[in-house]
């Protein structure tokens, strides 16, 4: 009964609490954005996404944080690089080809996010067959291992969550 | 600009800093675009922009409106959400389509991509040529941009 | 003091910026590819919403908040539906 009146929990949750901070809050604002966040969750539903399962919410805050970090301190190394102008001899970019274990679309979705938003890593193809990705990297060193930095950093906490 | 004098000292100082540190950000990420030499660099660039940039003078949007109205504003959130959320799906749209028009042998190629990851199941014929070594055909007068 | 250094800093932050927009706006116009030129439009957008979001904060008007939302917004959709262009040839499919 709750399924079919709110189809999608977070998203109507998430546009309610869109509507407030547009909006001063009030009794009318919130009953009005109510109103159209279960409309849109009405609309989103008969365009059948593959529905978020979330397994562990207390793994959320951690990733977050994690990823809070990792844009702070790659913002800072992308800097740093780009001061130095092109073609510097201290970092070389290039293109690595990675294997992913994750299999859920909706965490591939925040881990295609993720490398995006932290500068530095650009996600350019993902083949869903075998879960290969092929990403290009600003500063390509030698010696980190981006296989095992994303597995240990990103693709465990995602798979914790969503699977 | 009145209003200006009315912040504390400590947040007008915090403030300051936030939008020079960002603003710089944003500079830097805009000297990147001109200066990088290949397309899948220049890709980088702006994203220093995108996240450090936008989310410092996001930041200090916020506590200056929060402190001058004497209430908890967070209208810049919205726009650092979806900030957040949509410049990643275009700087993936944009690095997909720029593989696929390197890799597309009609358009001549100056940058060097690697193979596609899977050779499609079922070749259509405009893929086809994009793979396989292109027939032999009259290489056309002035190149596609 | 503390008011004209936070205003000599949002002066500095205009001044950056449009050099920042112009930038992006330099290898809109060069290009050389196509790719370019719609990366450099994207730039552009972003670097037009935080000079939005600075103007306001210098004359103390929450208006121009509306205003780099809708700048974001439209420059969201422009550049996903110009990489989709590049990509297929055609936008609806």
């Amino acid at each position: 009964m709750i399924g079919r009146v709110i189809p999608h929990p977070v998203l109507s949750a998430a546009l309610v609490l869109m509507w407030l901070c547009l909006t001063a809050f009030s009794l009318g604002h919130l009953l009005l954005g109510t109103l159209i966040s279960l409309v849109a969750g009405w609309a989103v539903n008969y365009l059948h996404p593959p529905r978020p399962r979330f397994r562990r919410w207390s793994a959320i805050p951690q990733l977050a944080g994690i990823v809070l970090i990792d844009i702070i301190r790659s913002n800072i190394a992308v800097a740093r690089i780009l001061t130095l102008g092109p073609d510097h001899p201290s970092y070389h970019s290039g293109f690595i080809e990675l294997h992913l274990r994750l299999r859920d679309p909706n965490a591939i979705a925040v881990l295609a996010i993720i490398l995006n938003g932290t500068p530095g890593t650009a996600w350019l193809e993902y083949e869903h067959q075998d879960g290969r990705l092929l990403l290009h990297v600003l500063d390509l060193r030698s010696d980190a291992d981006w296989q095992s930095l994303i597995r240990d950093r990103y693709e465990t906490l995602l798979m914790e969550i969503f699977e | 600009m009145r209003h200006l004098e009315t912040l504390p000292p400590w947040a007008a100082i915090l403030i300051a800093v936030f939008v020079m540190i960002g603003a710089t950000m944003t500079l830097l990420g805009g000297l990147g675009i001109v200066r990088l030499k290949g397309y899948y660099q220049r890709l980088h660039a702006p994203t220093l922009g995108y996240s450090g940039g936008t989310g410092l003078i996001i930041l200090a949007s916020m506590l200056m409106f929060s402190l001058l109205e004497g209430r908890w504003i967070v209208h810049e959130l919205m726009i650092g959400t979806f900030i957040m959320i949509t410049s990643p799906i275009t700087l993936l749209m944009l690095g997909r389509a720029a593989l696929r028009r390197d890799r597309d042998a009609k358009l001549g190629h100056d940058e060097i991509v690697p193979p596609m990851l899977r050779a499609p199941v079922m070749p259509q014929p405009d893929e086809a040529s994009a793979t396989a070594p292109a027939p032999a055909a009259a290489p056309p007068d002035r190149p596609h941009r | 003091m503390s008011a004209d250094i936070l205003r000599f800093a949002l002066a500095y932050a205009q001044i950056a910026l449009i050099l920042a927009l112009a930038l992006a706006c330099w290898r809109m116009l060069r290009g050389p590819r196509a790719q370019d030129r719609v990366l450099g439009l994207d730039t552009m957008y972003i670097n037009a919403m935080l000079l939005f979001l600075v103007i306001g904060m210098g004359n103390g008007n929450v208006f121009f908040f509306e205003g780099a939302l809708v700048i974001a917004v439209l420059g969201f959709v422009t550049t996903v539906s110009a990489a989709k262009f590049l990509m297929r040839g055609e936008v609806i499919e």
